[in-house]
């Protein structure tokens, strides 16, 4: 504002009250800025939630669904023991597939952080990762099949190698192959994270330890490991949500012999027990929370964001 | 602490066709407090990563108390670096970060951890053991990164520009502070920098590189008062080079007099007059010869102000004109 404008003002006081509104809408203004993404988030995210929560409270017999404010699909739930053995067998996989996708993403992550020298060969081989990404889930995870089969290119190859006499029957439908599908899946999520933490670490870092004696693998668990930490964190995040999300891959790659909460929902759907799957999903979405809640305590992820 | 000749023989750095670092000699006592000075791309950097580990010398030998550490690696030489941003470990605190070194070791945590807390003592750091490097200000990180490196017991610290990041005022402190613990250590300080002030402040003995060759080395004063090469003269500033018909001379800007009375040796054209102080320094342009600078004391100058433009003439005592080699 002026000094002119504010001699004007003071000699006008009827002006100075006619701004007054002006400045309120400016309140006004940022509340609208901020109105599209809150109304998105409600609409998809919340609202859905919601719906969720309030149907896994109703009531079904076999051909009909009724609202109520009932515990049964609840009791049902926690009463049955088929609920632990899946709840079981969902951690078991998100278990083992964090840890390949941890010990292979960290890897790949490291090459190209610290072994590539090139900033163009660096995005290039980035790139390269991102391939199989061109394609769907889906396809991914069939075109194992021919290579896994029991005639397989895997078995096949085998046999002739004459490392193996008979086909090795666990190689498909079986809860190698699903782990095997969800690493293969899941792997780029760890990367991505990783190696982001890794290019904000100082190259001077790693020289001012080797000054003070340490050698590669001291380096790497000192001081390496600690600052990509934040990286570990958000790739653990994002593979244990996928993972315990997930469905379709269980089903297509253990030929429906296994299960996870996932399926169990996707079987109450397809039986029509929409209450019965909305509770599920509730336990299933306050787990995974809670898991999110005891990594978000080791590791601050704030900063990286 | 034992006092220990670092010797460097004949050292070479190449990257790929580029010479970094030509065929270098030179022998540093042990205890010396060591500037080594040039504009930047000098090779003085690399000859200090040579020195440190951090670099593997293409050709020559690096000596440290007559053992040839030219392909030791960089924590078994008896050398310590400070890096120029510091490298303090973000993740962990000021006693863990100087402590760092006893841990690669394996010494257990206590033992590290009262080490560390002489350490910080000696950089007057205590009080702030428990802190992160984040929570510090410029000058407080670079007192830790000085415990660090001195936490190894080096006979030789390596100190890759370490005034750069502070900030003047603090500038001038840290190099006493620097000064004062070379004295307490009596270890050889190797301080690699690009500002002459600096170096001449600090220096038991200024290397002047340029073009990945030394230039001149010696102790400041004579190195400031007897510039071999016009490069140097330039450098260390306060320095006219003079075209003569035997050759160049160098004459300092202090020891150029104002003389009007048409038997000066050199005429010109006062291009600039700027008050500094104490001093005046008018800048004149003479024909023939590159930009003459003169430091007229405040006093003396005005009793006769110039202004540019005006007529001038300068002169100078034979004893005070120094002869360059090239």
């Amino acid at each position: 504002m002026t000094a002119e404008t504010e001699v004007l003002s003071d000699s006008h006081p009827a002006e100075r009250t006619e701004r007054a509104p002006r400045r309120m809408s400016r309140h006004v203004v940022g509340w609208l800025l901020a109105s599209p993404l809150t109304v998105i988030l409600a609409a998809f995210l919340i609202l859905p939630i919601i719906t969720i929560v309030v149907v896994s409270f109703w009531g079904a017999t076999e051909f009909s669904i009724y609202p109520a404010f009932q515990f049964d699909n609840y009791e049902f739930l926690f009463s049955s023991p088929v609920t632990y053995t899946v709840f079981l067998n969902t951690f078991k996989y998100a278990a083992i597939t964090w840890v390949c996708t941890l010990l292979i993403g960290f890897t790949v992550a490291y090459f190209l952080a610290f072994h590539i020298r090139s900033l163009n060969w660096q995005i290039a081989l980035f790139l390269l990762c991102t391939i199989p990404f061109w394609t769907s889930n889906i396809i991914r995870m069939i075109s194992w099949i021919p290579f896994l089969g029991r005639n397989g290119i895997g078995n096949t190859a085998l046999i002739n190698a004459g490392i193996i006499d008979e086909p090795l029957e666990w190689l498909l439908y079986s809860d190698f192959a699903v782990i095997l599908a969800f690493v293969h899946l899941y792997t780029l999520f760890m990367v991505v994270p990783i190696f982001n933490s890794m290019m904000r670490i100082d190259r001077s870092l790693l020289e001012a330890a080797r000054d003070n004696g340490a050698s590669g693998w001291q380096t790497l668990w000192n001081v390496v490991i600690p600052l990509c930490k934040p990286g570990i964190m958000i790739g653990t995040i994002f593979v244990i949500t996928l993972v315990m999300g997930d469905f379709i891959t269980v089903r297509f790659m253990s030929g429906s012999q296994s299960a996870n909460v996932g399926r169990l929902i996707s079987n109450d759907i397809g039986l029509l027990q929409y209450p019965s799957a909305a509770a599920t999903a509730v336990v299933l979405l306050c787990t995974v929370l809670l898991v999110i809640a005891i990594l978000m305590r080791f590791v601050d992820i704030r900063k990286e964001l | 602490m034992q006092t220990a000749d670092l010797e460097l023989v004949n050292l070479t750095k190449r990257y790929g066709e580029t010479v970094a670092v030509d065929r270098i000699d030179r022998r540093i006592p042990g205890g010396t407090y060591v500037c080594l000075l040039g504009p930047s791309g000098c090779g003085k950097s690399s000859t200090l990563r040579m020195i440190a580990g951090h670099e593997i010398a293409s050709e020559g030998a690096i000596l440290l108390d007559k053992r040839d550490v030219t392909y030791l690696a960089p924590a078994k030489r008896g050398t310590a670096m400070m890096f120029q941003n510091y490298a303090l470990f973000p993740h962990l605190s000021v006693v863990d970060n100087v402590a760092f070194s006893l841990k690669m070791k394996g010494v257990a945590q206590d033992a590290r951890r009262s080490q560390a807390g002489e350490m910080l003592e000696l950089v007057d750091m205590t009080a702030f053991a428990d802190r992160m490097p984040a929570q510090l200000s410029g000058g407080q990180q670079q007192r830790v990164a000085l415990a660090r490196a001195l936490i190894t017991r080096p006979q030789v610290l390596l100190l890759d520009e370490p005034l750069s990041a502070l900030d003047p005022f603090l500038r001038v402190r840290m190099r006493a502070e620097l000064r004062r613990l070379q004295r307490e250590l009596g270890i050889t300080f190797l301080h690699v920098t690009h500002g002459q002030d600096e170096a001449l402040a600090l220096a038991d003995e200024i290397i002047v590189m340029n073009a990945a060759r030394i230039e001149q080395a010696g102790p400041p004063r004579d190195v400031y008062n007897a510039p071999r090469t016009a490069f140097v003269a330039r450098f260390l500033g306060g320095h006219n080079v003079i075209t003569q018909p035997g050759g160049d001379i160098t004459v300092r800007s202090d020891e150029i007099r104002l003389d009007d009375s048409g038997a000066a040796r050199l005429s010109g054209q006062v291009t600039g007059v700027e008050f500094q102080g104490m001093h005046v320094a008018i800048s004149a342009q003479m024909p023939g010869q590159s930009d003459i600078t003169a430091l007229v004391p405040e006093a003396r100058y005005f009793a006769a102000p110039k202004q540019p433009g005006d007529a001038i003439g300068i002169d100078w005592d034979d004893a005070s004109a120094h002869r360059l080699d090239a």
